[in-house]
């Protein structure tokens, strides 16, 4: 009897009491697809460069950015940034300034001079790129990761594509680009310039490649056919943008009236107003809610003094004049002309109404299939004939140096595949991070950080960078604005909220997993969790 | 406020752990070596507010004492669901005492600490709301009014859970309990009834009494190691939801926390000597029908006609501790 008095029984833990068996329901931790990753053309990881930038490891931040894109420089300035119409921080107070701190890491890794890793071992396989391009560069520079050997083809006398001769310096300084492109090619990629591919079924024939990629963008302008007289100065956009680029600008005088909606068409305005353009007037058949340009971009346009005539089209050129036709929606939103007519003093007009591809080159290889002007290819990115791929603006998509990186990308992984005799990996399939998985309570208010803007006369007058930089400091307070939507940022929050000690966190700090010994699926830990990490399934019973 | 400001962290500013924070800042619950004072395996209900504020308050209680605690823990469900003889969850030294006496059993350990010259060792008694406010007064009182070395914290979740759900002298207007129905002519617990334990603690002069609630773990830590840190008699009063007893859901527990620190309805406060030095500004301000209509034991003010009197006075309830506390930063001075 070694009990104490009226104690019969030996005292124990609670441990021997396994509450799991009363669950209904699991909590099990999942990754959902934050929206700004969805929303993506280039694939980036966003949310997970962020999650790196907050703790102020840019190094990190910026190699996760670049195993997506290797341009994070360039595109943290010219993208169109579609991850930020979706962030979900935008339904709480603003968006984050995802572009921002992309910017920021770039030139962070310019500064510094980060360099890109190679760790995959030779294949032994050769592939040609044709076409410098935002396309041309992101399929080669993925595919010299995963171990081919690289060669591309361009053209032209400097690598860049449409970011190099089609996009201003003021939102783009060349040397900014220029050195991302010096990093693709330190990083293993042979880019020969001045070298026009003629034929390409000589190249397929000499059997030097295991695999083509067509990148060769849409370089050729569109015409209409306007009536002009002999003293009418008419030039196309893209090479008014061209030459304008190394400083051989034509000569458009003080009155330039630009044709067209798109961004093209921006670039331009905003780049002959520079040029000494008193009056810049872009005329546009359809309405400004009908306009193809960026908000943004229409927007700067504007606020640099540039003039829209909307439901408007050009009929003639004369001298020193043009003549325009009022035009109208009619009920299926298409304009429709009214017959009145008005006359525009202009010098010269430039047209931005599009480009078409030039396919010349690929008459001769058997197999390849058109349409529209445009390469047709499969799910897998691949062309009537094997392996030859083909991306960017060759093919049917949204024309954007965003779009083109991704299609360089995913083209990298399928050519990479196709080489390998396997099927491409599929993409994923994660559920959405919609706002309402979110708990919104654990984060603060804070308003997004406002890049500083050029003050208006020298955006007018000179070619310099037109939005600025964020520095360190803001660019992490940027960063930590990130919600991490659809993904565990280490909050504890499951860990502390759990009335039953359920959730183990690891002792290095990193990580959680359930006790299912003792979990009674109450819930509280995927309700608490702020960025909708945790799911509730139900339990086999 | 007892809690430190917190830099600006945004990612997670309000979580319970955060990786951007160095180590010293870091809530006590987010510590993988935390105490767990409340060990796996215990009884209570899913999503029990009580466990978990139970565990938060003696975690931190834990660590301010560096290790040398000794908790009295009055009947309850606290005790029930924790120590079904002869098992335990506590991983401390822990003394059961009666429903009502809890408060004089660790003024009695708090004077053998003081004869045995143990002045490292910190005493907390612990009940719910049932044996603080209705049972355990005579002897909390005692307690206060002797200013003993004793930190008393009350888990108040408005009424008699571990028994069935009864009315307790904690229960607010209108809530439905078993003796309280809402059903023929009755609409739940009375208005005008009922006491306010923490302006009772206060009322005694002692050295600090602070509100607190598992909807805000940072402000609950920080109370509970400035009050272990203090001499003399101390009270905390933890707002802790119940899933049974308040018809709400195992996951909504600390929703409904929040709910009752952001519509007024349940201040968070602290006083020294009686007088209120700070108090936990609300966020984001809600009406009390966001609290209420979590809950069904305020069902009936719903459905099936709306009392909107009822919701109306419990809005006035409200308003008055706003105003009272000034919990709305256009309230401070």
């Amino acid at each position: 009897m070694s009990h104490p008095f009226a104690a019969t029984l030996e005292v124990g833990s609670s441990l021997v009491n396994r509450t799991g068996s009363w669950r209904t329901e699991r909590p099990v931790y999942v990754s959902r697809m934050p929206p700004c990753n969805h929303a993506c053309p280039a694939g980036e990881e966003v949310q997970l460069w962020l999650y790196h930038a907050e703790s102020g490891d840019y190094q990190a931040a910026w190699k996760t950015l670049v195993k997506r894109n290797p341009f994070p420089a360039t595109m943290g300035r010219i993208c169109y940034h579609p991850c930020e119409s979706q962030c979900n921080r935008g339904q709480l107070d603003q968006s984050v300034n995802i572009h921002a701190v992309e910017r920021f890491l770039g030139d962070e890794a310019i500064r510094r001079n980060w360099q890109f890793e190679r760790t995959a071992s030779p294949t032994g396989k050769h592939i040609l790129v044709v076409g410098a391009g935002p396309c041309g560069l992101s399929a080669a520079y993925q595919l010299s990761r995963l171990g081919h050997d690289v060669t591309v083809h361009e053209a032209g006398p400097l690598a860049g594509g449409m970011m190099q001769f089609g996009i201003p310096k003021y939102r783009l300084p060349r040397e900014i680009l220029n050195a991302e492109i010096a990093r693709i090619e330190a990083g293993g990629v042979n880019i020969l310039l001045n070298e026009n591919v003629d034929d390409l079924a000589d190249v397929v024939a000499s059997s030097r490649f295991n695999a083509v990629f067509l990148a060769t963008g849409a370089q050729i302008a569109k015409r209409a056919w306007i009536p002009a007289g002999d003293a009418s100065r008419i030039v196309d956009a893209l090479q008014f943008l061209r030459e304008s680029g190394i400083g051989e600008p034509p000569s458009l005088g003080r009155r330039v009236i630009i044709i067209g909606g798109g961004n093209t068409a921006m670039d331009a305005a905003r780049t002959a107003r520079r040029l000494g353009a008193t009056d810049a007037l872009i005329v546009y058949r359809r309405t400004r809610e009908k306009m193809p340009a960026h908000e943004q971009e229409l927007q700067e346009a504007l606020e640099e003094g540039i003039k829209v005539k909307w439901l408007s089209t050009i009929k003639a050129a004369e001298g020193q004049s043009i003549t325009v036709e009022k035009m109208r929606l009619n009920s299926a939103g298409f304009p429709e002309p009214t017959g009145e007519f008005e006359t525009i003093e202009a010098d010269s007009v430039v047209l931005a109404l599009g480009q078409d591809t030039d396919l010349d080159f690929l008459r001769n290889v058997k197999g390849l299939e058109f349409e529209d002007g445009l390469v047709k290819m499969d799910g897998n990115m691949m062309t009537g004939y094997p392996g030859i791929f083909a991306g960017g603006d060759v093919v049917p998509s949204e024309r954007t140096a965003t779009v083109a990186i991704g299609h360089g990308r995913k083209a990298a992984l399928c050519m990479d595949a196709y080489l390998r005799n396997a099927a491409p990996e599929p993409e994923s399939t994660l559920e959405l991070a919609s706002f309402d998985r979110l708990n919104t309570w654990y984060y603060s208010d804070a308003p997004k950080t406002v890049q500083s803007v050029l003050d208006t006369v020298r955006r007018q007058t000179t070619f310099a960078e037109v939005i600025a930089g964020l520095d360190e400091s803001n660019a992490l307070f940027e960063a930590r604005r990130c919600l991490s939507c659809g993904n565990c940022f280490a909050c504890d929050n499951c860990y502390g909220v759990c009335p039953d000690n359920a959730v183990i966190k690891s002792k290095n700090g990193q990580g959680y997993r359930f006790n299912y010994d003792f979990c009674k699926g109450c819930g509280l830990c995927a309700a608490e969790c702020p960025c909708g990490a945790i799911r509730m399934e139900p339990e086999e019973i | 406020m007892a809690s430190q400001p917190i830099k600006f962290f945004q990612t997670g500013t309000f979580t319970i752990g955060n990786r951007l924070l160095p180590e010293a800042a870091r809530s006590i619950q987010s510590d993988p070596l935390r105490a767990n004072s409340l060990n796996c395996g215990h009884r209570a209900c899913q999503g029990c507010g009580e466990a978990l504020g139970a565990r938060y308050a003696i975690d931190a209680a834990i660590r301010a004492a560096q290790g040398k605690l000794i908790v009295a823990n009055a009947t309850g469900c606290l005790e029930v669901f924790s120590t079904p003889y002869p098992e335990s969850s506590w991983q401390i030294p822990w003394m059961h005492s009666l429903f009502g006496n809890a408060a004089a059993v660790a003024t009695g350990i708090a004077a053998a600490m003081k004869v045995k010259g143990r002045t490292d060792v910190r005493v907390v008694a612990q009940g719910g709301d049932g044996g603080t406010a209705d049972i355990g007064l005579a002897c909390l009182s005692g307690m206060f009014e002797r200013a003993d070395d004793v930190l008393f914290i009350c888990y108040d979740n408005e009424a008699y859970m571990n028994t069935g759900v009864q009315r307790s002298s904690a229960t607010p207007p209108a809530a439905r309990t078993a003796t309280t129905p809402a059903t023929g002519g009755q609409r739940g617990a009375r208005f005008g009834q009922g006491k306010n334990l923490p302006l009772i603690a206060m009322a005694h002069h002692i050295s600090y009494v602070a509100t607190a609630s598992v909807g805000d773990l940072r402000d609950l830590e920080a109370k509970v190691e400035k009050a272990i840190g203090m001499g003399g008699a101390r009270y905390i009063h933890v707002h802790v939801p119940c899933p049974l007893g308040w018809g709400s859901a195992p996951h909504d527990t600390i929703k409904v926390a929040r709910a009752a620190m952001e519509s007024g309805l349940f201040p968070i406060m602290e006083a020294e000597h009686g007088e209120v030095i700070g108090r936990r500004l609300i966020r984001k301000k809600l009406p009390v029908e966001e609290y209420l209509k979590l809950q069904k034991r305020f069902a009936h003010l719903f459905s099936p006609v709306r009392d909107a009197a009822a919701i109306a006075a419990i809005q006035a309830i409200a308003d008055g501790n706003i105003r009272k506390f000034g919990l709305m930063e256009e309230h401070q001075q």
